[in-house]
């Protein structure tokens, strides 16, 4: 034990050692080095951020969505801003005493020392009017940075807006590096893509005398660091298409347009209706703006093709076909009676003797009988079994084609809708409560679903593609020259096998030509336009329409989903507004007289007269 | 006979006398580090932190006294059920409590008192872990009972960790310096202090270097002296494994496992750029506090920099700052020939228990109140990372204050019936 015992003298001679190496360090730092004392004389070292440029926003063909405009802010440091001539001080800025006093107060309640944002974002005329008279005044200063700018009205809930760090963001680790008064982006592609936006800031230390005079940069500007700008970003919006899109749907219309390169899962126009100018929300009016917008009844703020979900409609016996044909249980032959025992039809048509009719003729028994051969097989003897079966596994399928679950749209706030499973009924009616008298609505796209616009858009590209998509995103080079995030090049395979979607394609075809989609046609273009129809009943007021399609119909370049509340059948607002976005896509014009008319009845909204 | 044994002849008066001079000197400099000359308060008003820390060091004094009424036994007998009960809390705390800047460490009772439970894992640990020792002996190399120690010893840090409060956790390293004076092998010490000085040098020489220069220094050591060593050729070959694996790890552990901002407090060290708005400027302006101090300070009060928020945290982890730019260097020695007189004595208390108990406790209680010393000053005077763990008895805090007094008084109250404790040891 003796042994152990000479230890402490180790562990005692580790502590001196310590001691010794600190107090030489603190003699080294405090008697030795004067830098620190020369730092500490000038009494402030004035931290000055160099805020970098943030990236720019292109559309697909180069022209700018947003821009940088300059603005000032007048910064104060309390500790410096004690001796001044208030009064004076009032007069060049333009403020009452009161007013002054409260914003002192709130700046020395977030720091005596620090800089703190006292007037913000000047106009150009206020900045020169201040500037020249600001030597007068120690402590103030200006401090220069960009806002965002739009040359156009447009896309304001895809490419979202910045705005000063919230209280709460500062005490969250994962905003490591913002300061208070910094701006960062709230919503759309702003926020999404903040990160690549943002560059990185710099810092420039400066000491600072009593008198408020710069006295040259801190050990030579040893810890400066320069400022790096943020990354451009090219979206895949066509501007042109979207404005276009917007004024289809201005004029207090509620809605959603979507419109999707399939070949590339690339997003050609978003608009959500009711929308806004994005440039509301950036200046000084920005707050004020904001609560008008918020407290709007139509809610222009929320972004309709993400987030709203709705029953599909009509639409949705497309996938209900294919699915069938996948389970072998639907051929393109097979013909049903429109017999109108549980559902009903919207029309008096012929008999629907081919699955190509029946899309024609958008036929609700037709689709009533062939999801019930889907659901219920007779696998089990137990018809509540039977159905429970089936459905699982028709949710398999439906979920593949996007449908109740994220796209992944690089834009936030995106919501995944539902399809029914067997759980679900479950949950409702208990087990063995229901079967397929209970849930057959959801064969004509009602009762318990709910899918966005653009799922329907990407459903589109999905049957355009014959059976695949790419996951719709918005923007394709991150940088000038780069590419688009990963998972969008990506080919997702439905779990229907491509040959089952030709038949689907053709009834879409016979839908535009002499079905219920008659007005979308874009014959006197030569261009065969492929859609369907959907109106979906609304238990509160006019049906909502809708409809989506993709042209040409052998090589598809766009796909669309058009979907107008309270605007009455599918074919009366949303199919027309469909062949009109994708003439104009296609051709760049509108043309004919009627087409134009029908274009001026669009926008004027006259489709709510029109008798369906 | 016992009753007739006077503890207050055999109380350690040279560390309370210690501990007195260290408390009344923090208080005042967290006065001095909240002192505003435009609006002067009293030091006892209780809404700025020297009020309130002045409260604290009153219930410290209640708590002292409880410590010594209590029997001197019950420390060792009860030494199990405290560990457990803190850990329950610790556990507690972690599920229940709200985070408070990203951290669940926080037991709210009102609106000013918080208290942080990792901070009682301390001495409760430290009991256990003598408790456990006083029936083994280290140096048999029974593998068992070194995994039971271990695993005392690491189960309060890893649920500290988990509570997003990595500094507190690192206190728990101290207890090896503990160990070693019971028995543990010295290798693991070397082992550490190797690792430190790898640590030290991947930040400053890229890992693939560094592994180039390792590898041709072993490769002409060994080509040079190849006849008289090779008889131990493995044994060099897996020592320069071992460094190698040793600088890999490093570097991904940086690069992988920490979060950013704890990255950055690391390489903060070599190089203040890497975080100039966060970490980087609090160091900087912690350095220019201290050095503007001078070899005499600028007098009590007078400080400049200290005051408002040049430096961050400046009446908790960085009250050092005050000492140094008030009280210059004259003021720095004093505080550390403070510490360093303090741990010795704690070494000699130690040293002169009868029981395994008793001694093992001493040198716990010495090794964590160096390693705060250790971090707390050695990050204001950028030599060590930054890690939030604050400086014994001079920090403002009432959780830190009361465990420090805990974990001190524990010992002394032990200590005053050292003659008590015949037959055991």
């Amino acid at each position: 034990m003796k042994y152990l015992e000479s230890r402490k003298y180790v562990i005692q001679a580790i502590f001196i050692a310590i001691g010794a190496v600190y107090l030489i360090k603190l003699f080294y730092i405090q008697v030795l080095d004067d830098s620190y004392k020369t730092a500490a004389e000038s009494n402030a070292m004035r931290r000055v951020v160099q805020y970098p440029f943030r990236g720019l926003v292109y559309d697909r063909h180069g022209k700018l969505l947003v821009e940088n405009t300059p603005v000032y802010d007048l910064m104060v440091v309390p500790k410096e801003a004690k001796a001044i001539d208030t009064l004076k001080f009032c007069q060049l800025v333009g403020i009452s005493l009161p007013e002054y006093r409260e914003k002192i107060t709130a700046a020395k309640k977030y720091s005596y020392v620090k800089p703190s944002p006292f007037l913000q974002r000047l106009t150009n005329a206020e900045f020169a009017a201040i500037q020249d008279n600001l030597v007068d005044f120690p402590g103030f200063y200006i401090n220069a940075r960009t806002v965002r700018g739009y040359q156009h009205g447009s896309l304001a809930h895809a490419l979202g807006y910045i705005g000063e760090i919230s209280p709460r963001q500062l005490e969250d680790t994962t905003y490591h590096g913002y300061r208070q008064g910094d701006y960062l982006g709230i919503s759309g592609l702003e926020r999404q893509y903040e990160q690549f936006l943002m560059g990185k800031r710099g810092v420039k230390y400066t000491m600072v005398n009593v008198r408020g005079i710069e006295k040259g940069s801190f050990k030579n500007g040893e810890y400066d660091t320069l400022s790096v700008a943020g990354k451009n970003l090219v979206t895949t919006i066509d501007l042109e298409l979207q404005k276009y899109a917007e004024l289809l749907m201005s004029g207090g219309k509620v809605g959603s347009i979507v419109a999707i390169e399939p070949k590339t899962g690339e997003i050609l126009s978003l608009v959500s209706a009711p929308y806004f100018d994005p440039s509301l929300l950036t200046g000084k009016e920005l707050g004020n703006n904001y609560m008008k917008l918020l407290r709007d009844p139509t809610k222009p703020l929320f972004n309709r093709p993400l987030m709203a979900t709705y029953p599909p409609g009509s639409i949705f016996k497309l996938a209900q076909a294919l699915i069938a044909m996948q389970e072998g249980v639907l051929t393109p032959e097979t013909g049903y009676p429109c017999n109108w025992s549980l559902v009903k039809c919207s029309h008096r048509h012929p008999y629907p003797a081919n699955l190509g009719i029946a899309i024609e003729q958008s036929c609700n028994p037709y689709f009533y009988q062939v999801f019930r051969s889907v659901v219920a097989r007779g696998r089990s003897r137990n018809v509540y079994e039977d159905v429970r079966l089936g459905l699982d596994e028709w949710n398999k399928h439906i979920k593949s084609f996007g449908f109740a679950g994220n796209l992944d749209i690089d834009l936030p706030g995106e919501k995944k809708g539902m399809m029914p499973n067997a759980r679900f009924y479950d949950r409702i009616y208990k087990r063995d409560g229901w079967k397929f008298p209970t849930i057959y609505s959801v064969s004509i796209g009602q009762g318990e679903t709910g899918v966005t616009p653009l799922q329907m858009a990407n459903f589109a590209a999905t049957i355009a593609n014959r059976g695949y998509y790419y996951k719709p995103h918005i923007v394709r080079s991150v940088g000038e020259n780069g590419k688009p995030l990963p998972e969008y090049s990506v080919k997702n395979y439905t779990s229907v096998d491509p040959r089952h979607f030709p038949p689907v394609i053709d009834g879409m075809q016979l839908v535009v030509e002499n079905g219920t989609g008659r007005y979308a046609s874009l014959k006197h273009i030569g261009v065969v336009l492929c859609g369907k129809t959907g109106t979906v009943q609304n238990p509160h007021g006019k049906d909502h329409s809708v409809f989506i399609a993709f042209a040409p119909k052998d090589d598809p370049k766009i796909a669309i989903a058009v979907y107008v509340e309270n605007a009455g059948g599918g074919a009366t607002a949303a199919a027309p507004m469909a062949s009109l976005m994708i003439e104009k896509y296609l051709t760049d014009t509108v043309k004919t007289t009627y087409r134009k008319r029908w274009e001026a009845d669009m926008i004027n909204g006259s489709f709510y007269k029109w008798t369906d | 006979m016992r009753t007739s044994y006077k503890i207050a002849n055999n109380i350690d008066w040279v560390t309370i006398g210690l501990y007195g001079l260290m408390v009344t000197l923090g208080w005042m400099n967290i006065y001095a580090a909240v002192y505003n000359p435009e609006n002067v308060t009293s030091i006892f008003d209780f809404t700025l932190n020297s009020g309130k820390q002045l409260a604290w060091i009153g219930t410290s004094v209640i708590i002292i006294i409880m410590l010594f009424a209590i029997d001197y036994k019950a420390y060792d007998s009860l030494a199990y059920g405290i560990y457990w009960f803190v850990i329950l809390i610790l556990l507690g705390t972690l599920l229940l409590a709200s985070p408070i800047k990203g951290s669940r460490s926080w037991l709210v009772i009102t609106e000013s008192v918080r208290l942080q439970p990792a901070e009682f894992a301390k001495f409760a640990t430290a009991l256990a872990v003598s408790r456990f020792m006083s029936g083994i002996n280290l140096r048999q190399q029974n593998w068992k009972d070194q995994a039971k120690l271990a695993g005392l010893a690491l189960l309060p840090p890893i649920i500290i960790i988990l509570q997003n409060e990595t500094g507190s956790a690192l206190v728990f390293a101290a207890f090896t310096l503990a160990f070693f004076r019971e028995g543990m092998s010295p290798l693991i010490l070397i082992i550490g202090a190797v690792a430190v000085f790898v640590f030290v040098l991947t930040l400053l020489i890229p890992q693939w270097y560094l592994a180039g220069i390792v590898t041709v220094l072993m490769g002409a050591y060994l080509w040079l002296n190849f006849h008289r060593i090779k008889r131990y050729l493995p044994t060099y070959i897996s020592i320069w494994a071992a460094v190698l694996v040793m600088v890999f790890s490093v570097t991904y552990f940086i690069d992988n496992i920490l979060q950013e901002h704890q990255q950055n407090r690391i390489k903060v060290l070599v190089d203040p750029e890497v975080d100039p708005l966060g970490v980087g400027w609090n160091v900087t302006q912690s350095k220019i506090a201290i050095g503007s101090g001078g070899f005499f300070g600028k007098g009590f009060l007078e400080g400049t920099q200290t005051k408002f928020d040049f430096v961050p945290e400046q009446s908790t982890d960085f009250i050092f700052c005050t000492v140094g730019e008030e009280h210059g260097w004259i003021g720095s020695l004093i505080i550390v020939a403070l510490f360093m007189a303090l741990l010795i004595r704690i070494i000699y208390v130690a040293e002169r228990q009868r029981s395994v108990f008793g001694r093992t406790y001493g040198y716990c209680v010495a090794s964590i109140i160096f390693f705060h010393f250790l971090v707390n000053v050695g990050m204001t005077i950028g030599l060590a990372p930054v890690v939030g763990i604050p400086l014994p008895f001079f920090s403002y805090g009432g959780s830190s204050l009361w465990s420090f007094t805990i974990l001190l008084f524990i010992l002394l109250a032990i200590d005053a019936h050292r003659k008590l404790d015949l037959g055991r040891g």
